[in-house]
């Protein structure tokens, strides 16, 4: 692949980025959140068209790719993080999807499963042909993946995070897989957050930077530090603000103590101070968001305990968390927190009409008009009165309504999933400022972000989660700078001193 | 300021065309119950040489046909604002007015709160199982809609119930007089309900929570609303309506027949919403536009009877009119999901 570039709306995802694949090696491809990997596979699996200018050559030959068909024509087969298989149909018939073999105009099922057979044996699998797919594990679920990818005759393939939802047994079984194929002579593309991962399996790794290309590393280069390096390596913006002192001397507001869920939330800990801004970072996947939403009453908890105000507390529901001056801003503001359809009023007040209301829940009409009114003015929202639908709205103006609604409740506690996604610059830097005077009144607050710069730039502390655990703790007392590459070194899992050297 | 994008000049514009887009949602379906009446009135003066729809005493009548659905649909209105469905009316409205009257029988206006009670507790079980067991709200309907039909026959041992004495039969046929003006209580009812149905939507917390969970029932339950209690109330308001309906059917007949009364009314109640521009997705829509909607219907329905036009093409074009308002909410909807 050659000069790939790809402009979204106001957004340059790709540029410039170029990759090179060789048959029988596993190439892995890593990156910070956002760094461009998935855009570029789409590209190669032609979800994406690339911008004017692109090459990608397939065995030496120019392959025009535009659309998934080609791409499949072409042997390029994608395993994504979310499997793609139907869990009602057969493995056979997963397998055989959309291109069924026939005889005399019926569906050939005992052609699907001699046919697929020896692949399953091949692959080692203990499942056959006519299990049914919903009844497998996540790992025999991939497997089958793998194998719907040899039966097309795949040349190269990717796997997306492939080893996020497996145990740690049902990984060294898919390494063994991932070596079997490379003898057989596929091109195997890897994406990993996993430095242990990429170092065991990988050839060469390819590191891409805010849609660009860095480098390649072969085999005999390839150190964690370098890697780590290659990913961050730019330049701190000078837009965050950092006014308020450093909380992190004062009261205890929310103290967590080894949660989880079972699930996804392993074990999380941390404590968070009044006045403090603590920065929650770590990789996609780690569970951030959803230990936030254990906090939150969201989902409930199956292990550890939440310690806010010196008062032990178990919220069932996000209503008894807001109660208690708790309130959580999510990550998928469309989607979770906006009535797109609603008035911008009506949006900032809801969580204190109850409140507000006069007797048997009438509403105050007055009281909330005078709020809105005034919370527009002073998170400068643009727009060009409360009534009109905040679906109208640029994202950055969304983002400010939704935190204004958590702000009417008062809240001690401020949970902040993500808070500047999706927004352009200057409402970016207008929520640093609202944090920051959040924190300069004495609010405890809590900002997950992905956006490294963003959380050196914001928070006085910073905690790592990684696969489910927060695994580290810098700045503060701990006695390690908040940098990029101290927080990565945490997120991946790379020994410190390394790092540090 | 800073260089935020979205500033005023545009945003502006797109809240402009957001008014625009809520003000033709409003007032959307007036005129065609206007240009229906019209038509109506133009279409019996052509075809029987006189213009019967638009006296007094036939205006009258249309509203009195118009007010148990009226009824019914302000609360099928809070259930479809949820996003759900209540296929159950009919049915309750049978099983309330059997005990209306199987009540008044022996205690006479009692039976009022009888078929009250009945229609609620009916509700509150439809909204306790789509609340808290999660069950989807067409399923659960569709069954109460079988079992409370059933459960009417049972009533009154699958035999038509007569009170020829009714306490409250002035519901039915008496009319409420302020001086020169003569109203049929059926008609002061349903504009009592709609009214109070307006308070509710529009004026109290309940009403923002209607539309809140209708709009994204995530962000509702994440922004600190009970949803549970919100679709406990919904169904629950339909419920008391659609008992409220059964007490206004009961007392026009002083009779009621647990296999025949309120047969397929749920299907009219659902066409008065709809044609009112309520969305059927949740969240959209008010309670004027039922209003208008459920005068729509009874003015097709007397309107055709009028021209003279066949039970059976009654069916056909009632049937294509209701075809017709969803394939005009599809295009709203198109209007605004692009936000």
């Amino acid at each position: 692949m050659r000069r790939i570039s790809k402009t979204f709306p106001g957004v340059r995802a790709l540029s410039d980025v170029q990759l090179d694949i060789f048959a029988g090696e596993v190439h892995a491809l890593m990156g910070e959140n956002g760094a461009g990997k998935s855009t570029l596979m789409k590209i190669l699996a032609g979800a994406y068209t690339p911008d004017a200018g692109a090459e990608i050559t397939i065995d030496g030959r120019p392959a025009q790719i535009d659309g998934p068909l080609s791409a499949k024509a072409h042997g390029i087969a994608i395993i994504y993080q979310e499997l793609a298989l139907s869990p009602n149909l057969t493995v056979a018939e997963n397998i055989y999807l959309g291109r069924e073999p026939t005889r005399g105009g019926s569906i050939d099922r005992a052609g699907m499963i001699a046919g697929c057979a020896d692949i399953l044996t091949n692959l080692g699998a203990t499942f056959g042909p006519r299990t049914l797919v919903g009844d497998l594990s996540i790992a025999e679920q991939q497997m089958v993946e793998v194998a719907r990818a040899i039966h097309a005759r795949s040349r190269i393939l990717v796997m997306d995070e492939p080893t996020t939802a497996l145990s740690s047994r049902e990984t060294r079984k898919l390494f063994e897989l991932i070596q079997r194929l490379k003898a057989n002579g596929l091109a195997i593309i890897y994406i990993s957050h996993r430095m242990a991962e990429v170092y065991e399996l990988a050839e060469r790794v390819s590191v891409l930077r805010d849609g660009g290309y860095v480098g390649t590393l072969t085999r005999d280069e390839i150190r964690p530090e370098s890697i780590v390096r290659m990913m961050v390596g730019r330049d701190l913006s000078s837009f965050y603000k950092k006014d308020h002192r450093p909380g992190t001397h004062n009261q205890v507001v929310l103290q967590v103590e080894g949660i989880g869920d079972g699930g996804r939330v392993k074990r999380g800990s941390f404590v968070l101070h009044a006045g403090e801004v603590l920065g929650l970072a770590g990789l996609v996947g780690a569970g951030r968001t959803e230990l936030a939403r254990l906090l939150y009453g969201a989902e409930p908890h199956s292990s550890g305990t939440i310690t806010l105000n010196g008062r032990a507390v178990n919220f069932r529901s996000p209503s008894e968390a807001i109660d208690a001056g708790l309130v959580y801003l999510t990550e998928d503001r469309k989607a979770q927190g906006l009535f797109l359809d609603m008035p911008v009023g009506e949006n900032i007040n809801l969580g204190v009409i109850g409140r507000d209301a006069k007797f048997a829940g009438w509403l105050d009409r007055a009281r909330a008009k005078s709020r809105s009114l005034a919370a527009i003015k002073a998170m400068t929202i643009r727009v060009t009165g409360p009534e009109v639908p905040v679906g109208a709205l640029s994202g950055g103006n969304q983002q400010k309504v939704l935190l204004s609604r958590l702000l009417e409740t008062q809240p001690k506690v401020l949970i902040l999933d993500e808070p500047t996604r999706g927004v352009d610059i200057g409402a970016k830097s207008e929520i640093y400022r609202i944090i920051d005077d959040l924190a300069k009144s004495g609010a405890a607050v809590l900002v997950i972000s992905s956006e490294l710069p963003e959380v050196v730039g914001i928070a006085d502390r910073v905690v790592v989660m990684r696969e489910g655990e927060t695994v580290g703790e810098v700045g503060g007392d701990s006695g390690v700078p908040i940098t990029e590459e101290t927080i990565m070194a945490f997120a991946t899992g790379v020994d410190m001193s390394k790092v540090a050297a | 300021m800073s260089n935020t994008t979205g500033g005023a000049q545009p945003s502006g514009q797109r809240a402009g065309r957001a008014q625009m887009r809520a003000l033709v949602r409003s007032v959307g379906m007036l005129p065609v119950l206007i240009i229906l009446g019209v038509l109506v009135q133009v279409g019996g003066i052509y075809l029987t040489g006189e213009g019967r729809f638009l006296t007094f005493q036939n205006l009258s009548i249309v509203a009195q046909q118009a007010s148990v659905n009226a009824v019914l649909a302000a609360g099928m209105t809070f259930v479809i604002l949820t996003g759900g469905i209540d296929l159950s009316v009919g049915s309750i409205l049978a099983a309330a007015a059997m005990i209306g009257l199987i009540v008044s029988q022996g205690l006479g206006d009692l039976g009022i709160p009888a078929a009250l009670l009945m229609g609620l507790l009916i509700g509150l079980g439809n909204g306790a199982l789509i609340a808290f067991l999660r069950l989807p709200p067409f399923i659960v309907t569709l069954g109460s809609l079988t079992a409370v039909r059933g459960f009417a026959r049972l009533l009154g041992n699958d035999t038509t119930v007569f009170n020829a004495d009714l306490p409250f039969a002035f519901i039915g046929n008496g009319s409420l007089t302020i001086g020169p003006v003569s109203v049929s209580w059926l008609i002061v009812i349903a504009f009592l309900v709609i009214l109070g149905s307006w308070l509710i939507l529009r004026r109290t917390v309940l009403g923002v929570h209607i539309y809140a969970v209708g709009g994204n029932e995530n962000a509702a339950r994440l922004s600190g609303i009970k949803v549970w209690a919100v679709l406990l109330f919904v169904y629950g308001a339909s419920g008391l309506l659609a008992g409220l309906g059964g007490v206004m059917q009961a007392a026009r007949l002083y009779a009621a027949n647990g296999l025949q009364l309120g047969q397929s009314y749920e299907l009219d109640a659902i066409a008065a919403v709809i044609l009112g521009g309520t969305s059927f997705v949740g969240g959209i829509g008010s309670i004027w536009g039922t209003l208008i909607g459920a005068l729509i219907i009874a003015v097709l329905t007397n309107g055709l009877i009028l021209l003279g036009v066949t039970d059976v093409w009654q069916y056909i074009i009632k049937g294509a009119v209701i075809i017709g308002a969803v394939a005009l909410d599809r295009y709203r909807l198109r209007g605004s999901a692009r936000t």
